[in-house]
């Protein structure tokens, strides 16, 4: 189930060069959402909808949070959106990520990779472990948020600029000898996603990677957003935007 | 819905003459959670093969100036799962169901007809046109001979059933594929399928999808569309379904006046899910405030300079 409509821009501000946070009130979309779900947002001339993940559901005040990097003209038009316009969206689409009951769990970002962590995060509190990684200490985004989700946070940076000098796989390796969690979510770079898919798979913690992949109609229509799969040793060209963007890690093939 | 929309499409009755294209709309199933099928006119239904196919790799998409590439390469779950699993569905929405298909020769898509006729559905496409697949797709419709060969072919195997013929834009003359076709035993076409192109990412010097090239499609091809059904529909005794581009209203009424009897509505869907009915409302508003009692009057009524 999800929606289509203009809905009204409550919050918006730049957080870091280049990236942005925004929150809609859309209480039917948000009514539906859940964490690792995303949105088509339309941009201003542009003919294809711009995929972008859901960071956080608020569904008692009908909102949706967005964070997003500028990557080309499409999303620079839907970044000059400002506070008080409308935003054209279908929401939410796609299915997220799997909550599991008192358990723990680790989230891995990269880069803008790490908005959609927030929304599974907060379903952990205290229980979960965010570990994120940017190139660079400018913009290492939404810590502060994490934390106010009663959240434990790893910050690692490429240039060791802030938090640890390195990538995630690291912190993450590290936790799984010391503490293993339950579960890992994950979404960022393919190649940081492959190498947190071999960890969990040696250290058998189960484990759901959100993948992303050039999109048209978001729905599961058209089939343009292919990602190759494998379940019961067979492959599948599988579409990002219906069977994910969540996927068990053991059924993507990241080759 | 009022009688000002029905249309009567090669014998079969159409409530409206909007149609979302084949590989648009899937089966319908993403899109009835917000509004009912019966909505609709028909829904051409997903490229269907005799076997399932995987399709290409990815990207199989690109943008482009008021439109878009693509390159799915005709992935489904093939002509099997179709007939035991859509269809019972498809034919509880109260909509006319047509049936598309490809094959990778002309003894597949005999062979495929011959599956397809028992079933329910309204009328079947036969798709010449495909530009994403090495073998048949493009390579029949590019040919008057070949198309003319793999018409014969499955209306020998379609005995009950209208057959529309889905031609290829990528043709120095549309109108002597068209005449091929027709006189091959074609009941209808349809046109226009996507143009072939090619995006190239200026940095990696790579073209945009894996396989290089694809179909074009969008509101950038709607004059295109436009100028092929005109010089179709004006060449051939047939009716035509017209489509290409189309994305407004207006468009469907221009594409009707330029020939097409009904219109398919394909790639406007991915921006706007409501594209189809909001096609729909819009027309039968513009039939009621210029007293229009039927909107098959209007087609054809381009009057040429």
């Amino acid at each position: 189930m999800y929606v289509q409509g203009s809905y009204p821009i409550i919050e918006k501000r730049a957080i870091a060069k280049g990236i942005f946070d925004m929150t809609i009130l859309c209480p039917d979309a948000a009514a539906l959402a859940e964490p690792g779900q995303f949105m088509q947002v339309a941009a201003e001339g542009f003919f294809l909808r711009r995929p972008i993940s859901i960071c956080e559901i608020d569904k008692e005040h009908g909102t949706l949070r967005i964070v997003f990097e500028v990557r080309g003209k499409g999303t620079d038009k839907i970044s000059e959106l400002k506070r008080g316009d409308n935003i054209d969206i279908i929401a939410p689409l796609g299915h997220g990520f799997t909550v599991l009951e008192d358990a723990k769990a680790v989230c891995v970002g990269g880069g803008i990779g790490t908005p959609p962590m927030l929304g599974i995060a907060e379903k952990y509190g205290s229980n979960a472990e965010v570990i994120s990684g940017f190139r660079t200490a400018a913009i290492a985004i939404l810590q502060d948020d994490f934390k106010a989700a009663g959240c434990k946070t790893t910050l690692c940076t490429d240039d060791g600029t802030a938090g640890f000098h390195g990538f995630v796989t690291e912190p993450l390796k590290k936790r799984l000898e010391t503490d293993k969690p339950d579960i890992i979510y994950a979404c960022g770079p393919a190649p940081m996603l492959k190498g947190i898919a071999e960890l969990a798979k040696e250290y058998g913690v189960r484990c759901e990677v959100s993948l992303e992949q050039r999109m048209a109609c978001g729905v599961g229509a058209c089939l343009v957003c292919v990602c190759k799969t494998v379940k019961d040793g067979e492959q599948f060209l599988s579409h990002v935007c219906k069977d994910g963007p969540v996927f068990d890690s053991k059924e993507v093939d990241f080759t | 819905m009022s009688e000002r929309l029905k249309v009567n499409f090669c014998g079969v009755e159409f409530k409206n003459p909007v149609v979302p294209a084949s590989g648009t709309y899937g089966y319908g199933r993403e899109y009835e959670s917000l509004y009912p099928l019966s909505k609709l006119g028909g829904i051409s239904v997903k490229g269907t093969t005799l076997y399932p196919r995987q399709g290409n790799p990815g990207p199989r998409v690109a943008e482009t100036p008021a439109g878009m590439l693509n390159s799915v390469g005709l992935q489904n779950g093939g002509a099997k799962k179709f007939l035991e699993y859509e269809l019972p569905n498809l034919l509880t929405k109260d909509t006319r169901i047509i049936a598309n298909i490809a094959g990778s020769t002309v003894e597949e898509c005999a062979e495929l007809a011959a599956l397809i006729e028992p079933s329910a559905v309204d009328m079947v496409e036969l798709n010449i046109s495909c530009p994403n697949v090495a073998q048949g797709g493009a390579a029949f419709g590019t040919d008057c001979t070949v198309a003319a060969a793999v018409t014969a072919a499955v209306r020998k195997e379609l005995k009950t059933k209208p057959l529309m013929v889905k031609l290829s834009p990528n043709v120095t003359s549309i109108t002597d594929i068209a005449k091929s076709v027709e006189a091959a035993g074609a009941d209808a076409l349809s046109l226009i399928n996507t143009l072939l192109g090619m995006r190239i990412d200026i940095k990696t010097r790579r073209p945009v999808l894996k396989r290089n090239v694809g179909g074009l499609s969008g509101p950038a091809v709607f004059p295109v569309a436009v100028r092929m059904v005109w010089q179709t529909a004006n060449a051939v005794k047939i009716p035509v379904m017209g489509m290409g581009g189309i994305a407004t209203w207006e468009d469907a009424v221009e594409m009707m006046m330029a020939g097409a009897s009904a219109v398919q509505v394909g790639a406007a869907i991915f921006n706007d899910p409501y594209a189809p009915v909001k096609i729909i409302d819009g027309m039968e508003r513009w039939c009621r405030e210029n007293n229009i009692a039927n909107i098959s009057e209007i087609v054809g009524t381009v009057q040429p300079w």
